[in-house]
């Protein structure tokens, strides 16, 4: 080992390093941004290292010609999308970076066996398992991540309804088998590209398998999941190729993942296994019994506008159709009028509000929504009883009483209390169901008038009404 | 202990470990930008990527190897700049959070 070895090994040590303390200080609001730049940096220096690594051991001019132009086309169109993306679309675009994060593993992976298979030594069989886990685990987190991506996108081919698949757990389990049984075949010594190629081939299947029956509601905890899996099969890849800072890294990330998707389900009051076998909430379609009855009343701009005006106490409950509306700013503007007339606004915040934990602060941040009026379910909901009025805007399952009861689609998730204050405004385009695809029965309450609209038109005509009184 | 298999398998044990610890209670909020931050960090297969290029010296090894660090780059560059444009949004929060005097204050009064 030359100085120039030790350099670079210690360089990558650095690197590692500083993707733990960057994920450290992640867990702090203060300190977050910073963690990322750490963390950032750490990767430039290890990206650094291995482009000396490659001079010193005299890189192909194709070999470079490769890697300039990978990195300016991949770098380019990653920079071009996280740049250009609407804040709204953040969710389906990490789960996009998450799969050509596997996919890149799992290359790496059938790179190194073609390598081997074509080279006149034996293969070692430690190398085989390691080859095939990771290409097993970056498959499947390439299409799961690409179908959890396209589901977010609300794309037709994979809707974001759960798709149940015909032989559903059967299929799940025949595919494991062909998998087990073809690896089996391969540690026993036996060197084959077609049967890897198999692998290769059910793995990008069960990944789609896996991923289309489950709902969009639950898509944030399985995106952090894969995540978590693109983690491992990144530290395979290290064991693939004898690279230490990808072990680190891809353990690194494998484990952190795997707690932080137990915190996301956990938010939601459910458990990562009841997510990936049921499908939401694992109810067989059985539609909350007598609760879509009763009689839903329409209210106009100017009504909702006198409710609103004349309240002392009003909770804005944000969902995902104020997101999808890029309503935030309307929402804001409505409660500077309302405030400007005296009115208390506050906003319950739903752990999963938006598409992802966290997301619906991050996008009223963006309008500039003073933080101390954002506040979190567990905070807000005594509080439902105080208020006038409960402002709905876009948002449906989190408020669904029918949660409370147990043998629906979306019992036992925790929700906002909205039904608790003395008057509810809905603003919805229809009366169309939320991802759990269930009737909300907060609609028939006659507490409840419906202002159907989209959200930022049907915000822009309130304080257009609330101005005018 | 000269095991180069060994020393990986101690090295990956360590970090599983690590990253164990490394996540504790984090608020709900920073779910979301914890879960990108920690995806921009695998894209260090990035490095794996660039080093088989070494060795792709027929076509199929070169276009794998190709695709391998487009992938790579595009979850590096994207994960971090993503990261950080959420990250940003959250430090907005310090500037309109400086009327709460005023607010506390109105809360005594009334």
């Amino acid at each position: 080992m030359d100085t120039i070895d030790v350099l670079i090994q210690l360089a990558w040590l650095a690197g590692a390093a500083a993707f733990v303390i960057g994920l450290m200080r992640m867990n702090s609001p203060a300190t977050a941004r910073n963690g990322n730049l750490v963390s950032a940096g750490g990767m430039a220096l290890a990206v650094g290292a291995t482009g000396v690594l490659l001079l010193r051991d005299g890189a192909s001019a194709t070999a470079w010609i490769i890697i300039a132009i990978g990195i300016a086309a991949g770098g380019g169109l990653g920079l071009y999308l996280a740049r250009s993306v609407a804040m709204t679309a953040m969710p389906q675009l990490v789960s996009l970076f998450n799969a050509v994060g596997g996919g890149a593993a799992a290359l790496i992976g059938i790179n190194e066996y073609i390598r081997l298979v074509n080279a006149p030594e034996i293969t070692p069989v430690t190398t085989t398992v390691f080859v095939v886990l990771d290409i097993v685990i970056g498959s499947v987190t390439f299409s799961g991540s690409l179908v959890a991506s396209g589901k977010l996108m609300g794309l037709s081919i994979t809707p974001s309804r759960p798709v149940r698949i015909p032989g559903g757990h059967l299929v799940t389990l025949g595919l494991a088998l062909i998998v087990t049984v073809s690896a089996i075949y391969l540690f026993a010594g036996n060197e084959s590209l077609p049967v890897l190629g198999l692998i290769l081939l059910v793995a990008l299947i069960f990944g789609i398998t896996m991923t289309l029956p489950i709902g969009g509601a639950d898509m944030p905890v399985v995106i952090s999941l894969l995540n978590s899996f693109t983690g491992t099969a990144v530290a395979m890849a290290g064991f693939v190729i004898d690279n230490v800072v990808l072990i680190i890294a891809g353990a690194l990330v494998g484990a952190s993942g795997a707690i932080l998707t137990k915190l996301m389900a956990g938010a939601m009051n459910r458990s990562v296994i009841n997510i990936m076998i049921g499908g939401f909430g694992g109810g067989e379609g059985t539609v909350a019994e007598g609760g879509a009855g009763g009689t839903v009343r329409e209210l106009g701009v100017d009504d909702a506008a006198i409710q609103l005006a004349y309240a002392s106490s009003v909770i804005v409950v944000p969902g995902y159709g104020l997101a999808v509306a890029q309503a935030q700013h309307a929402v804001r503007e409505l409660a500077d009028v309302l405030e400007a007339k005296g009115v208390d606004v506050k906003y319950a915040i739903h752990p999963v509000a938006g598409r992802m934990p966290g997301h619906m602060n991050v996008l009223l941040a963006e309008a500039n929504v003073p933080y101390p009026q954002l506040r979190e379910m567990d905070d807000i909901n005594p509080e439902f009883e105080r208020a006038d009025v409960a402002l709905v805007v876009g948002a449906n399952d989190v408020t669904n009483p029918a949660a409370r009861r147990a043998g629906t689609p979306v019992s036992g998730m925790p929700i906002l209390d909205v039904d608790k204050a003395k008057n509810v405004i809905v603003i919805k385009r229809s009366m169309g169901r939320g991802y759990a695809g269930i009737d909300n029965e907060l609609y028939v309450n006659p507490k409840t008038g419906m202002l159907f609209a989209d959200a930022k038109q049907g915000l822009a005509d309130l304080v257009a009404a609330v101005k005018a009184l | 202990m000269t095991d180069p298999l060994l020393t990986n398998f101690i090295i990956f044990v360590l970090a599983i470990l690590c990253g164990f610890a490394v996540i504790s209670k984090v608020p709900a909020t920073l779910h979301t930008p914890l879960m990108s931050g920690a995806n921009s960090i695998h894209g260090i297969v990035l490095v794996g990527a660039m080093i088989i290029t070494l060795h792709a010296t027929d076509p199929l090894s070169q276009v794998i190897s190709a695709v391998a660090v487009a992938f790579s780059a595009m979850n590096v560059v994207g994960g971090y700049v993503v990261t950080d444009r959420m990250l940003q949004m959250f430090r907005k929060r310090e500037v309109p959070a400086a009327p709460r005097p005023d607010e506390a204050g109105e809360q005594v009064e009334g």
